[in-house]
């Protein structure tokens, strides 16, 4: 199955090298930018080739970088990474249908994963149908992920260990879209499967959703028979910027095992709030997501498995040099800084009443040159302070990240 | 996007600066990663001299005893904690969010430890989907148990019995007011004996737990498997289960869930973890607050210096060591009893705990201190008042001292 997949995915990747000497043979299609946009087109809005007359058009990117890490004393060494290589395909089957798929190839090939697989029916603006494998529209970084867009090289701590980016499932749902003058708004509202018990039985030592993404078994069918529910809204106001809110809910645990009641039900609820804008004249781009995960952890888990998490990111990058460079029109340089913030159990403890830890903070300053923007090449310093739950010293990692992303 | 920064040389300048200061940045490299904590600062590390395959099968050691257990692998179905680390932090002490409790039935001198209620230990955690045990109606005591550091246990583990034996003066013979003696228990099935160890009518001395009732680090961790995370081993097959929720039932794992390899890991681990570094030993006050200690005849049961016997470990062989302990229990006084007997300890009698490490306390209990048995006193001046029973008259000695020796003292407790 991996190996045919693999075979299927290197014979796509072959046609762009075709391409080169019958360009006609392949056509670009841009991002759509005249229109606005929100996190939540990011899978929608992407560059595309459109082949001949095909009418499947295929797209993708690719992540590379460099790292050398050390905390407290001992260093990682210089090591190069492939986080990933994504392949996206997409085909109006019909008019109002349509089909896109997303296939990730995770550290160098050694995971695939089907990210998005799904069927649109259009039928009105305001509510069409999807069905097949979702990204879940939690937060903004989930849905709007692809490396080149982003001036930092790791993803945000709180946007993959809160909210399991990339987090995907498989349902259906309803989405819509108006929009009116300088004004858009959208919604998004799928039942998918969802999470299942192992995030709390898990060696992180903490809640941690992200562990429900090993289970293969999520694709095949449901952890416990509820539905997970997930919702979100935005809005984007074209002076002002975009604002999203979004809530993923439902139970995480096995109550019933053939039919006899074992335990009672018990909820994951993730709520999460993103920003984004560009200030006019100077450009300052800011965009910032936060998160709040609720867990209803047995009273007879061990402390460390929080009820409560929280955390977001600030990202703030400043064009400084836009122009012509090294042949290229309108390549840019930019100013990047991160400062992020997860807190894995936000409480006290019973016994002394003082605060539960378990908490990382980060600051990632950067500098990118973009040659167009389908292409960032970057450099990232990155210091981070992870106390553990009793609040001891904190363990300081620090590191230079180099590496480039691009669509192709 | 639109036009940013407009004109040509500040635009050469930006250029120019950025790439000056990407080329000073990667050069600067090693500089800009975080150092290492000076060695003597932590409770991480091993005893000098081990040969380069003892330091590997040391990190093995670690990687064991920092190992997160679920249920998949076993753990509970009814425990305390899922890894030895979450409770002995950093090799440090515990904090009062994982103080483990014992409980027992006493009636005059006839001790029940409920083993058919689930004794002698609570498990209040459980995996899901199944009950945590709750304290059977039948205990009338309870034991509460701060976990303790575990440096330098390799140096403890290597004395002989006999050094330990010269200390004990259970009729105060020598008229000091303290009377230490040595806890003989029954050994484990699995306990061989070694040169070292000296029989007593079939049960040995006891070293380690609060009440020395484990011979061996062995002992030790294979109790601390099984009733602190649900785990069995060789050397312990049957699993752990509520016996509120009815006989045989939770895990379905097949035991042993770990090998016997992982405990010799974890031994060997525990053997070889160095002991805690001392900080300022040449302050002045430090050294008049040693001589206050030494004075006051805190050493009657906090004695600085062993030297361990012959060892399988070359570097544990005849190495003088100081533990600022007798490893021999005491009566503490009422304050202190916790009315809980362990192998021939009585509720009111402790193992004298090692002083070495104190002053990283902090360290590993997130800022603040938990200290004696149970973790109650949080103040160094705090531990030494709760002391009682043959210790009395040392902390009445402490008391009478000005509170620039009190401080020296502390100063130099914290060196340690
Ligand atoms: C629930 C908390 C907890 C866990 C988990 C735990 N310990 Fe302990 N540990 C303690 C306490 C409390 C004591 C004192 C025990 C006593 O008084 O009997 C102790 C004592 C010890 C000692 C003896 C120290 C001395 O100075 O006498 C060793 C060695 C030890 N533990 C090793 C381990 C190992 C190895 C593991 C993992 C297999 C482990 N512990 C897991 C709480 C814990
Ligand atoms: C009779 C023996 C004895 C004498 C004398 C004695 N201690 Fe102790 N000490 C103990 C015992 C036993 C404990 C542990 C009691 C407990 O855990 O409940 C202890 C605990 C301590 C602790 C807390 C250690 C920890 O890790 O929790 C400190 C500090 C301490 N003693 C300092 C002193 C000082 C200072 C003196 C002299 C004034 C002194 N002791 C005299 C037996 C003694």
């Amino acid at each position: 199955m991996k190996q045919t997949l693999l075979f299927l995915l290197t014979s796509l990747l072959s046609i762009p090298a075709f391409s080169q000497s019958d360009s006609s043979f392949f056509k670009r299609i841009p991002a759509d930018t005249s229109k606005l946009k929100l996190n939540m087109d990011a899978v929608y809005n992407r560059p595309f080739l459109q082949m001949g007359k095909l009418p499947v058009s295929i797209g993708g990117y690719l992540e590379a970088n460099s790292s050398y890490f050390g905390t407290d004393g001992v260093s990682e060494g210089l090591s190069f990474q492939i986080p990933r290589m994504t392949i996206f395909l997409s085909s109006t089957i019909k008019k109002r249908i349509k089909f896109l798929s997303e296939i990730e190839l995770e550290e160098g090939g050694k995971e695939i994963g089907i990210e998005f697989a799904s069927m649109d029916i259009e039928l009105h603006p305001l509510f069409n149908l999807r069905g097949g494998v979702l990204m879940n529209p939690i937060g903004a970084f989930n849905q709007n992920h692809d490396g080149p867009k982003w001036e930092f090289i790791s993803r945000p701590i709180s946007a993959t260990t809160i909210i399991p980016s990339t987090w995907s499932n498989v349902g259906f749902g309803i989405f819509g879209k108006y929009g009116r003058n300088n004004l858009v708004w959208a919604y998004e509202a799928y039942l998918t499967n969802g999470f299942d018990d192992k995030i709390i039985a898990n060696e992180e030592n903490r809640t941690w959703l992200p562990e429900s993404k090993k289970n293969p078994e999520r694709f095949e069918e449901s952890f416990n028979g509820i539905p997970l529910t997930t919702v979100k809204t935005a809005i984007r106001h074209r002076k002002i910027g975009e604002v999203g809110i979004s809530w993923m809910g439902g139970v995480y645990n096995k109550f019933k095992e053939e039919g006899i009641v074992i335990d009672s039900k018990r909820r994951v609820d993730v709520f999460a709030i993103d920003f984004n804008t560009t200030v006019p004249k100077i450009n300052t781009y800011f965009n910032a997501e936060w998160v709040w995960a609720i867990v209803d952890v047995p009273v007879s888990s061990p402390s460390q498995f929080g009820n409560k998490q929280q955390g977001g990111f600030l990202d703030i990058v400043q064009p400084i040099v836009k122009r012509k460079m090294f042949g290229w029109e309108n390549s840019t340089i930019n100013l990047a800084f991160r400062t992020e913030y997860t807190d894995y159990n936000v409480g006290t403890f019973d016994e002394t009443g003082e605060n539960i830890y378990d908490h990382i903070i980060a600051i990632v300053p950067g500098i990118s040159f973009r040659p167009s923007t389908q292409t960032v090449i970057r450099v990232n310093y990155r210091y981070h302070w992870q106390r553990d739950l009793l609040g001891n010293p904190a363990a300081r990692t620090a590191g230079f990240q180099f590496g480039f992303s691009t669509y192709f | 996007m639109r036009q940013i920064i407009n004109t040509p040389t500040m635009k050469k300048t930006i250029l120019l600066g950025s790439i000056a200061l990407f080329i000073i940045t990667m050069v600067a490299c090693e500089k800009m990663l975080p150092p290492a904590p000076k060695d003597e600062a932590v409770l991480a590390g091993t005893i000098p001299g081990l040969t380069p395959q003892q330091e590997h099968e040391h990190l093995v050691g670690d990687v064991a005893f920092g190992k997160i257990f679920t249920p998949e692998q076993g753990l509970g179905p009814i425990f305390v904690q899922t890894s030895c680390s979450n409770c002995h932090a950093g090799n440090g002490k515990g904090h009062p969010t994982n103080v483990l409790t014992r409980f027992a039935n006493v009636n005059g001198s006839i001790v029940d430890y409920l083993l058919s209620k689930g004794g002698p230990q609570l498990q209040q955690s459980s995996i899901m989907g199944y009950p945590a045990e709750v304290i059977p109606g039948e205990a009338n005591v309870l034991s509460k148990r701060m976990a303790p550091a575990v440096m330098g246990l390799g140096y403890i583990a290597a004395l002989s019995d006999a050094s330990i034996l010269a200390n004990v003066d259970s009729n105060d013979v020598n008229g000091d007011g303290i009377s230490g003696r040595v806890n003989y228990v029954n050994p484990t099935s699995f306990f061989i004996p070694q040169s070292i160890h000296i029989a007593n009518g079939g049960q040995y001395i006891g070293r380690f737990g609060k009440k020395a009732e484990k011979v061996t680090i062995q002992d030790q961790v294979v109790f601390a498997l099984k009733q602190d995370i649900g785990i069995t081993s060789d050397f312990d097959m049957q699993d752990l289960y509520n016996v509120q929720a009815g006989i045989n039932t939770g895990d379905n794992v097949a035991d042993p869930e770990v090998s016997a390899s992982f405990v010799h890991s974890l031994v060997f681990y525990m053997r070889t973890l160095k002991a805690p570094t001392r900080r300022n030993a040449d302050d002045p006050d430090v050294i008049a607050g040693e001589n206050l200690f030494n004075q006051i005849g805190c050493t009657g049961c906090h004695k600085s210096t062993f030297t361990t016997a012959q060892s399988d470990i070359e570097a544990l062989s005849n190495q003088t060591f100081h533990p600022y302990s007798d490893l021999l229990l005491h009566d503490m006084g009422q304050l202190l009893d916790d009315n809980y007997p362990e192998g021939n300890a009585k509720g009111s009698e402790w193992r004298t705990p090692p002083l070495w490490g104190l002053g990283l306390a902090k360290d590993s209990q997130g800022g603040q201190l938990f200290l004696l048995h149970d973790g109650r006193a949080t103040t160094i001046e705090g531990a030494i008042s709760f002391h009682g029973g043959e210790a009395a008259s040392r902390r009445t000695a402490f008391n009478a001292l000005s509170e620039q020796e009190k401080k020296q003292i502390i100063k130099f407790l914290e060196s340690l």
